[in-house]
Order: structure tokens, then sequence, then C-alpha cells
């Protein structure tokens, strides 16, 4: 197929790709400055803040981080609703459990397993997705789902390979040459953790980066946008559309082997749909479809409210009650009502994002640019239209 | 035989209960093509509208010469108002996302799933909630075995509105127009049909007879809680693709032979109750890969 065809036939293209060298050239006048401070504050973050559970806090976030980037793929840029995805983190990190822990006694070095665990969950995405990803859009997600259940169920009732219930626990943890005075042995400590997802997250930003622009990330993009018209152009649609699902699929290998390496332990509840798959789509959806810098504010947003706003305001609820001492005020269980609402604001999130700005807190510069030309108003959200 | 009679009959207690939860969404996906994921949890809440009922005329502690009465308001009273539930969600949430791109009110409806179960969890709590069976507890001999009353009027209730319902779709007027609809929206409303009431329509139908399954789940296992809805959700979804979804007929089957399915795995294999939710998705997955019509579904054309 020649080189042209590859690309949406679409009058947009070009538009997009004038904004986009708009961009470039703004990067010449220093746009990115930001950018580098903020790379610089998060390499001193870990000096500067000496409290080593805040360094831990944010090497948390760095996962779910890395998981809504590769789910992003999926979802944002070739709109596959992946309601599954917690599977191949549950594969990622069973990979890494059973090959590096006392299980079997294998004890396969960490950064061989980061790569390769990426590689397990990648075979499995192209597993699932070469039989379905010829099924409409609405289907596929319903095909994600039922094997985001089974994944999760199937470790756990393999209770002689997997640990079952229990799981695995004693996960081996990563190593390096001693440098610096440092013996080069991650533990428990925070700190070199912190430093590896920052690592992993920057390698992974740059390489997404370099995808969405590849003939690869624009042909998903014009799936996302019609897939019909895609198909007709000459993109191999069924090869694109794999590719997005093993490739989303492989960041959350990643994040699993990191996850579970952290955690020292994998257990199967820790994979469940409510757990993971809605929460890393809350993060996609909120954040903006399809826009990485949207997709990083949006996980780092939920996750401080999972963290940290729905523990702490129980409590901030509390002390303001007992500081105003209004008496019917205390008899109500305010606090407890706010401790246990995190399925409620979840489903408040997704419906209201999409009811309200369907493109997300940060919408993807494309779409934005597809809204203000506004060559049709329904492309601005348009996911997997077939 | 004995035990085969009993998982028999709580394959078809379970199947008549995942069926009357696959009728809400084969009819909502037959006619505006959106896989009404708050459905599972539509079905919870239809359950707890019971429980609420239940308590509020003490049916449970009434004389039997009550009972049947009785049970006939919890129905029709939970079925009410889970049906105006329906309508309000499809109205706030659905309609103005109707000419949207297809996985826009997909996410919604994932988002109105958690909104249901947080409101029921805020309410409700984590635990499981005590639920009364207010079904007879004899047993019926069939000279070979003898099988549970309840299970008998358990699937009696379910064929019941199984069988009213598929008259109502084909005999009514507002059948006539739920069918039109469903073929070609714009052609209906050509013809003069209310787009947006006969959509309501069927989701009213759909969510009270969600609320007549959570009533029988709650009889049958005597508990209820509030995340129920999610497992009993998907393996109804899978039985509406069963059978062929957007098919009422295929998805009243497909409930009956999944719930069959489960209750045979669940007895006869080893550790077979574990399994049998991974056999379960694993028919959903295999039946849409080889065969995405389902037993006897219409073929749905791409795009």
């Amino acid at each position: 197929m020649k080189r042209p065809n590859a690309r949406p036939p679409s009058r947009i293209i070009d538009r997009i790709r004038a904004f986009e060298l708009r961009g470039l050239g703004a990067i010449g006048r220093g746009r990115n400055f930001p950018y580098l401070l903020l790379g610089i504050g998060l390499i001193l973050f870990p000096i500067l803040d000496p409290d080593s559970s805040h360094v831990n806090v944010a090497a948390d976030a760095g996962h779910w981080i890395l998981l809504a980037l590769g789910l992003n793929i999926v979802v944002g840029y070739a709109g596959l609703l992946d309601l599954g995805y917690a599977a191949f983190f549950a594969i990622g990190s069973y990979a890494f459990a059973i090959l590096a822990s006392g299980q079997f006694n294998i004890h396969i070095s960490f950064w061989v397993l980061l790569i390769a665990s990426a590689f397990i969950a990648a075979l499995f995405g192209v597993l699932l997705g070469a039989p379905t990803l010829r099924l409409r859009g609405d289907y596929l997600a319903i095909v994600t789902l039922g094997f985001g259940e089974i994944v999760p169920r199937v470790f756990r009732n393999a209770s002689p390979i997997t640990g079952g219930v229990n799981g695995i626990i004693g996960v081996d943890q990563p190593h390096l040459p001693p440098i610096l005075g440092w013996n080069g042995n991650f533990g428990f400590n925070p700190v070199p953790y912190y430093y590896l997802i920052l690592i992993i997250l920057g390698v992974s930003i740059w390489l997404i980066n370099n995808l969405r622009n590849s003939r690869l990330g624009r042909a998903w993009m014009a799936i996302r946008e019609d897939e019909v018209a895609a198909a007709a152009t000459g993109i191999n649609t069924v090869t694109t559309k794999l590719l997005a699902f093993a490739l989303g699929a492989s960041f959350s290998g990643f994040a699993g082997t990191y996850y579970a390496s952290k955690l020292f332990v994998v257990v199967p509840e820790s994979f469940s749909f409510q757990a993971v798959s809605v929460v890393v789509l809350v993060m996609v959806v909120l954040g903006g479809m399809g826009n990485m810098r949207g997709v990083i504010v949006g996980a780092i947003l939920i996750y401080f409210i999972q963290t940290y706003l729905l523990i702490q305001l129980p409590g901030w609820i509390d002390s303001a009650i007992s500081a105003l001492n209004i008496g019917f005020l205390t008899k109500l269980d305010i606090s407890g009502y706010v401790q246990r609402s995190n399925y409620l604001i979840f489903g408040i999130i997704l419906a209201g994002i999409m009811l309200l700005r369907p493109q997300g807190l940060i919408p993807s510069a494309q779409r934005k640019v597809e809204l203000e030309l506004g060559t049709s108003e329904e492309a601005v959200a348009d996911l997997g239209s077939a | 035989m004995k035990f085969f009679v009993q998982q028999l009959t709580f394959g078809l207690t379970n199947g008549a209960i995942y069926a009357l939860i696959a009728l809400g969404y084969t009819m909502v996906y037959g006619i505006i093509e959106l896989i009404n994921f708050a459905h599972g949890d539509i079905f919870t809440v239809g359950g707890f509208f019971g429980l609420t009922v239940i308590g509020l005329i003490g049916l449970d502690r009434a004389p039997a010469a009550l009972l049947v009465p009785g049970l006939v308001l919890v129905f029709a009273v939970a079925m009410g108002l889970n049906g105006l539930l329906g309508v309000v969600i499809e109205r706030v949430a659905y309609r103005p996302l109707r000419n949207a791109p297809r996985l826009a009110p997909l996410i919604t409806a994932v988002g109105m799933s958690f909104v249901l179960e947080g409101i029921l969890f805020l309410i409700k709590g984590p635990n499981q909630i005590s639920y009364p069976n207010l079904l007879p507890s004899g047993s019926v001999n069939l000279g070979f075995a003898s099988m549970s009353l309840a299970a008998i009027l358990i699937v009696v209730i379910a064929v019941a509105l199984m069988v009213a319902l598929s008259q109502f779709i084909r005999r009514t007027r507002i059948g006539r127009a739920m069918r039109a609809t469903a073929q070609d929206r714009d052609a209906a409303r050509l013809m003069g049909i209310n787009i947006n009431r006969t959509i309501a329509t069927t989701f009213f139908i759909g969510s009270a007879l969600a609320a007549a399954g959570g009533i029988i789940y709650g009889f049958y296992f005597q508990t209820i809680a509030f995340d129920v809805g999610f497992r009993a959700g998907l393996i109804a979804f899978t039985a509406a693709v069963f059978g062929g979804i957007g098919n009422v007929v295929g998805a009243s089957i497909g409930g009956f032979i999944i719930g069959i399915i489960i209750a045979m795995v669940s007895g006869y294999f080893q550790g077979g109750q574990q399994w049998s939710d991974v056999v379960v998705f694993s028919i959903l997955i295999l039946t849409l890969v080889f065969r995405p019509t389902g037993l006897l579904g219409m073929r749905v054309p791409e795009k």
C-alpha cells in the first residue's frame, strides 16, 4: 500500500498537522520550559521532602498513571472500550510473582521480567483480541469485561500455581549493583521505587508520544473516527486494533511487575472490576480520552481522591462537626457516609463527564481542533462508532 | 437421580431469575442498541424495593390468608417503582446521548451502575441483608424425586411474566410501536410513533421485570446485598447474548439454559462452584466469537 493512503482521508488531518506543526514551533520558543521545571522537581522531590511516606504515595501513584497511559492507547487512541483492563494487569503481576518468588523457588531477575511480563501481557492481549476485535464496539466491551472477570477467578481457583485466595507472598524485590554508598537493594525503601517508576513513566511517555504521531498512531485515530473510512483508505483495521490491544496490555504488564514487587504480595482480590478496571477507565475518561497530559492528571486526581481525600475527609468532617458542636449533626453519621461514597463518586464522575464534558478535563488537542473547525459535531467524542 | 433433580430445580429457579433480568437487557438492546450496564443494579434495587414494601406492610408477620394479596401488592409496587427508576435513568443518562457515538452511553451506563451501587451501599451498607422467604415451603412428589413447591412457583411466576410480555409485544399497540422503533427509528417516527415514550416504556417494562427477578432472588436465597446485581447482571447478559440479543424468547430460554449449566457445573464437578462463573463468561466470549447472533438472534448489521 502506498504511504499516503494509510492516512485518514479527511481534510481535517491537514488542519491537525498544521496544528501540530504550530505546536512544534512553540516548543522551540521554550514552551516546554514548565515541563523541564516539573521534571527537575520530580527528580528532587525525595530529597526535598524527607517524609518517606509521601515518596511512597508518589511511587504508588506511578503505577496507576502507567495503567491509565496504557488504557488510553486502547480507549483514547484506538477507540476500543476495554472493560477488562485489570486482566492484563493481573497477568503481568502474576507472571512476575510466579517467576520471582518462593512459590516455585524460581528467582528470575526483576529487570528481565519487567520486559518479559510486558510481553506476556501483550501476548494475552493478542490471544483475546485476535478472535474478538472484529466484533462491534459494544460487544467488544462485554468480551473484555468477561475476560476481566475470568482471569482473577482463574488465579483465585488455580491454587497449586497461584496460591489461591491467599495469593503469593514473598515476591522478589529488584536489585542493582551497589552505587554511591547505596547497597542496591530496593527492599521496602520507597525512594528507589519512586525513581524506578519515574524512569519507566518517562520512557513510556516518550514512547507513547512517538507512537501516537507515528503511522500506527494515526491509523488508530482514523479507526476511532471512522472505521469504515479507515478501512477504505487501506488500513488493515484488525491488525491495527490488535496492536493497540497488545501495546495497551504491555504497559499493564510493566505496571503489574512493578506493583507486585513493590507490594511484596499478589492476591486475586486486588484485580477485580471495581478495584482496577473501572478505576483506570475513570482516570482516562475524566482526564480526557486520547490526551496523555489529561490522562496523567486524571490518574493523579483519582488516586488522590481515593487514597487521600476519601480517607482524610471523614476525619475533617468529624472534627469540624465537633468544633461547631451542633447537636443533630453529630448524630448523623456524615463522615461514615463520605467514607463509603467511593462507588458513588466514581459513578457520578463517569456519567457526569460523558454527559457534560465528554472530552474530559483536558481534551485532546486534535479533538479540540475538530471542535473549533467544526467539521462534524459528533466526531468530537466519536470512539469506536463501528 | 435425586441429586440430578435437585440440581435441575436449582438451575431452573436460578435460570428464572437470570431470564427475568436478561429480558431487560435484550429489550433495551433491541430498541436502542445499548448494553444497559446499570441493569444488574436495577435488579438489586428492585429486590430492595420489594424488601421495603414487605417491611412497610408487615407481610412477613401477616396471617396466611393475606399472603397472596400481599405478595401481589409487593410485586406490583416494587415493579412499578423500579420501572419508574428505569425510566428516570433513561431520561437522565441515555436520552441526551441517543445520537452520540455508541460508546458514550455505554460509559454513562457503567457510571449509572456505580451510582446505583453507591447509593445502595450508602443506605444499606456492605453486608448481606436477610430477606424473608414468603414462598410456601412444601414439596411436590414426582414419584422418582421431589421438587420444592417454592421452585415450581418461581418458575411458574417467571414463565407467566414472560408469556405476558411476549403477548404484550406481539398484540398491543405499544408492543407494535416497540417493534417498529426497534426496526427503524426514523421510519417509526414518520408513522407517528412517539419514540421517546416507546423507549421509556421499554425501560419501564425491563426494569419492572428486573424487580420481579430481584424479589424472587430475595425469597429464594433469603439474603440480598448491594452488589449482587453485578454478577447476576453479567450472567443474565450472557444469557441474553446466548439466546440471541434483541430476542425476547431467546433471552428467556438463554436464562434457563445458563441457570441449568451453572447448576450442573457446580453440582457435578469437583470444585465446580468456583469455576461456574469462569464457565459462564467463557460461554459469553465463545458465543460472541462464533455465533454473535446467539441461538435465536436476529442479524445485527455492522453499523
